[in-house]
């Protein structure tokens, strides 16, 4: 009999942290113990900490546990499992014991981490095993398509999104009902579902974890898509750079075929659909609908003119409807739920949550999810646990290359749609990158650029020549040549850019240069003017100097250097024996070897 | 081919198993499991103690866990039942038929099992 579950996270960051080796020691002692028919061992999606991983929760007590090891294994069986004694010093509880309830034992939940946190598209990430279908129908899976297909029209299933509010939340924010509604609307002996996972913004990772996590959410509410707007056939399409997630929704539509939930007469309702999966090669550009579309048909994946919009001539030339992962995550809950539930979370015109992937400098990296409207500063104080080493929040920047930074002075700014929107941002698929102090926005500006640049995908003009000639504009910032005209020319290119782009990758492209010159413009004027670099981040701005009184010449730096650039002077500091020694700038790479490696701190960046 | 009614026996079948998830009942029946425990005959009691609340369906409201010492070694293997807003119950000198009894009379039906008490055993 069954007293206790382990659950171990088998997420793409806990595994690649180690995460395997810790379950199969762990199968291991308890075995060793005679424990493996009383404790059951769970491999689930992601928990959200990722930064503290491999994470592992011990049910019923709760107890959380972070960057467990191989070796820590057999205390954790022989103290806590056997015995009943959690082991303390692997147990995480930040901010627990202070936001607990009277009398009550701290519990995950308490934790700074996650007691602001609304899981809803995560509600299963981490507390089911992704692999076992029976486990995601024990927490109500596949009710709510019971209820679609049994008890509503598919003008209900319309209805119930539109009342709830739900917006695309791949980036743009459309209604999803609205998209429904257009797609059922058109006639046509086929239509087609699609699933958009081709997660492609740097730092963003919520989809694959919901895939990893629960992917039969995702393939219920594809189902309920099909039945609403007429559809027999889905497909999802995901990035081959996403094994476990590859994976698991192929066992997960395997298990759902040979339960009947996939396939004909699903339910035994004579209802029929099906879904397979296109695994993208990762251009970024296949994000964007129709792109993602012409890729699903076997041709080079470019985008196509709209209109005629996918509702009307989507894959194949047939009425479709493409949603980001998140988006299916939330359906079959507002199916079980309601509208009303669902309408009563987050701000007036965003509702529900949305889950962001904080990374950058920050402590807490993982994943979030929060209502919609939370400001910006607790998702980075509280949640995330704020700044590393003492240093100061810059910028957060949000959406990814489509995105711009918000920065410090609009730190209590409401993450939602519209008030994003307001301070030129957006919250886009939900990449939420933190900077701080040491990081040069002009720089930032050009890896943003740097990465739609190489991802272009050369169809129309504005986008793959006018996004290239403002990365050479940067560049040339960065290099010290930059004139204080270029940065209106910048503006007038940025804005054309947007006018004129086929697509949204052109549309946005410009937003990480147009916010930073919006909310950082003197960071480029000091770029520009006084030939300098404020976060000492671009090289060509930057020399090192060895301050000789410091130098004691033991030629460490000589050695190290790559480029031979230091040689040894006349000049013998008072006190030392050795002559100290000189960088010459000209040759200097500027990798700071030097710099890093020297005992005496005589070398510096200036 | 599953149906719906199909589908909700699974969830029904699966549901105890993992509600063990969810967090905590409201009643914790908490198990000594220390050395002194364990050398006393604790794992045959826990093992009933589960298999109990398995088979008379009370996961959603209990919980049981195992702790570690608890202090008074000469009355192991000792079973403690918490319940909010409640005095907690200590149970003394138990074996598995024992907990058994005080799975259905007090887990499931309220009533405190006196005579397996700490006070009914000191007086």
């Amino acid at each position: 009999m069954i007293r206790s579950h382990v659950l171990v996270c088998g997420g793409t960051g806990c595994t690649s942290s180690g995460s395997p080796k810790v379950r199969a020691r762990l199968a291991e002692e308890l075995k060793a113990k005679g424990l493996d028919e009383e404790v059951k061992i769970v491999q689930t999606g992601c928990f959200g900490l990722c930064a503290l991983g491999p994470v592992m929760i011990v049910y019923p007590d709760g107890t959380f546990y972070s960057r467990v090891t191989e070796e820590d294994v057999p205390e954790i069986v022989e103290e806590h499992l056997l015995k009943g004694r959690p082991v303390e010093r692997l147990e995480y509880k930040e901010g627990a014991e202070a936001n607990k309830a009277e009398n009550v034992a701290a519990s995950l939940n308490d934790t700074n981490f996650y007691k602001s946190q609304m899981r809803l598209a995560l509600r299963n990430c981490g507390v089911i095993n992704p692999e076992n279908i029976d486990e995601y129908i024990a927490r109500d899976g596949y009710m709510a398509l019971g209820k679609v297909l049994t008890e509503m029209k598919p003008e209900d299933v319309i209805q119930v999104l539109l009342d709830s509010g739900l917006r695309g939340r791949g980036g743009a924010g459309f209604p999803t009902g609205l998209k429904w509604k257009f797609a059922r609307a058109y006639d046509n002996d086929q239509k087609y579902v699609c699933c958009n996972a081709d997660e492609g913004d740097p730092g963003a990772f919520m989809d694959r974890s919901v895939l990893e996590g629960d992917p039969h959410a995702v393939l219920e509410a594809m189902t309920i898509a099909g039945y609403t707007i007429g559809a027999s056939q889905g497909y999802i399409y995901v990035r081959a750079e996403y094994p476990i997630a590859v994976k698991r929704l192929q066992i997960a539509i395997k298990q759902a075929r040979e339960y009947g939930l996939l396939g004909d007469n699903i339910m035994g309702t004579g209802f029929k659909f099906d879904i397979d999966l296109r695994l993208g090669a990762g251009a970024f550009v296949c994000g964007e609908e129709t792109a993602l579309m012409t890729s699903i048909e076997g041709k080079r994946g470019e985008p196509r003119p709209r209109p005629p919009f996918p509702a009307e001539k989507g894959l194949f030339q047939k009425p479709s409807i493409l949603n980001n992962v998140e988006t299916w995550a939330n359906i079959p809950q507002i199916i079980l739920k309601g509208a009303e539930w669902f309408a009563s979370i987050g701000t007036e015109k965003s509702k529900g949550t949305k889950v962001f992937a904080l990374g950058g400098k920050i402590k807490h990296t993982g994943l979030v999810e929060i209502p919609m409207g939370t400001p910006l500063r607790q998702v980075i104080e509280e949640i995330g646990g704020g700044i590393p080493n003492g240093k100061k929040f810059k910028a957060a920047q949000t959406g990814g290359p489509s995105g711009g930074c918000i920065p410090a002075s609009l730190i209590d700014t409401p993450l939602d749609y519209e008030s994003m929107a307001q301070i030129g941002s957006i919250i886009g698929s939900g990449g939420l990158i933190v900077m701080d102090e040491d990081n040069c926005m002009v720089d930032i500006a050009k890896f943003f650029l740097q990465f739609t640049v190489d991802e272009s995908c050369g169809k129309c003009t504005p986008c793959r020549i006018g996004t290239r000639r403002l990365l050479e504009m940067l560049d040339r910032i960065t290099e010290g040549k930059g004139k204080l005209e270029d940065l209106d020319e910048m503006e007038e290119l940025c804005n054309y850019i947007k006018a004129n782009s086929l697509c949204g990758l052109g549309q946005t492209a410009p937003n990480p240069v147009l916010s930073t010159l919006r909310y950082f413009r003197d960071e480029y004027i000091a770029h520009v003017v006084d030939k300098r670099c404020p976060a000492g981040v671009c090289k060509a701005l930057m020399h090192f100097e060895v301050d000789p009184e410091k130098c004691i010449g033991c030629g460490l730096c000589m050695r190290n250097c790559p480029a031979n650039a230091i040689t040894r002077t006349d000049y013998i500091a008072p006190g030392h024996k050795l002559a100290s020694v000189h960088i010459d700038t000209d040759k200097c790479v500027k990798c700071g070897v030097c710099m890093n490696n020297c005992k005496f701190k005589a070398i510096s960046k200036k | 081919m599953k149906t719906l009614a199909e589908l909700q026996a699974i969830r029904d079948r699966m549901k105890d198993s993992v509600v063990m998830r969810s967090g905590s009942g409201n009643i914790r029946a908490v198990v000594g499991m220390a050395t002194c425990g364990i050398a006393a005959g604790a794992r045959p009691v826990l093992s009933a103690l589960v298999e109990e609340v398995n088979n008379l369906h009370l996961n959603e409201k209990v919980t049981v866990t195992q702790t570690g010492c608890i202090g008074i070694c000469r009355y192991e293997p000792i079973v403690e039942v918490f319940e909010a807003d409640k005095e907690k119950v200590t149970y003394v000198n138990m074996t598995a038929e024992k907990v058994r009894r005080v799975a259905k009379e007090h887990l499931r039906d309220g009533k405190v099992v006196e005579e397996y008490t700490i006070g009914a055993v000191e007086k």
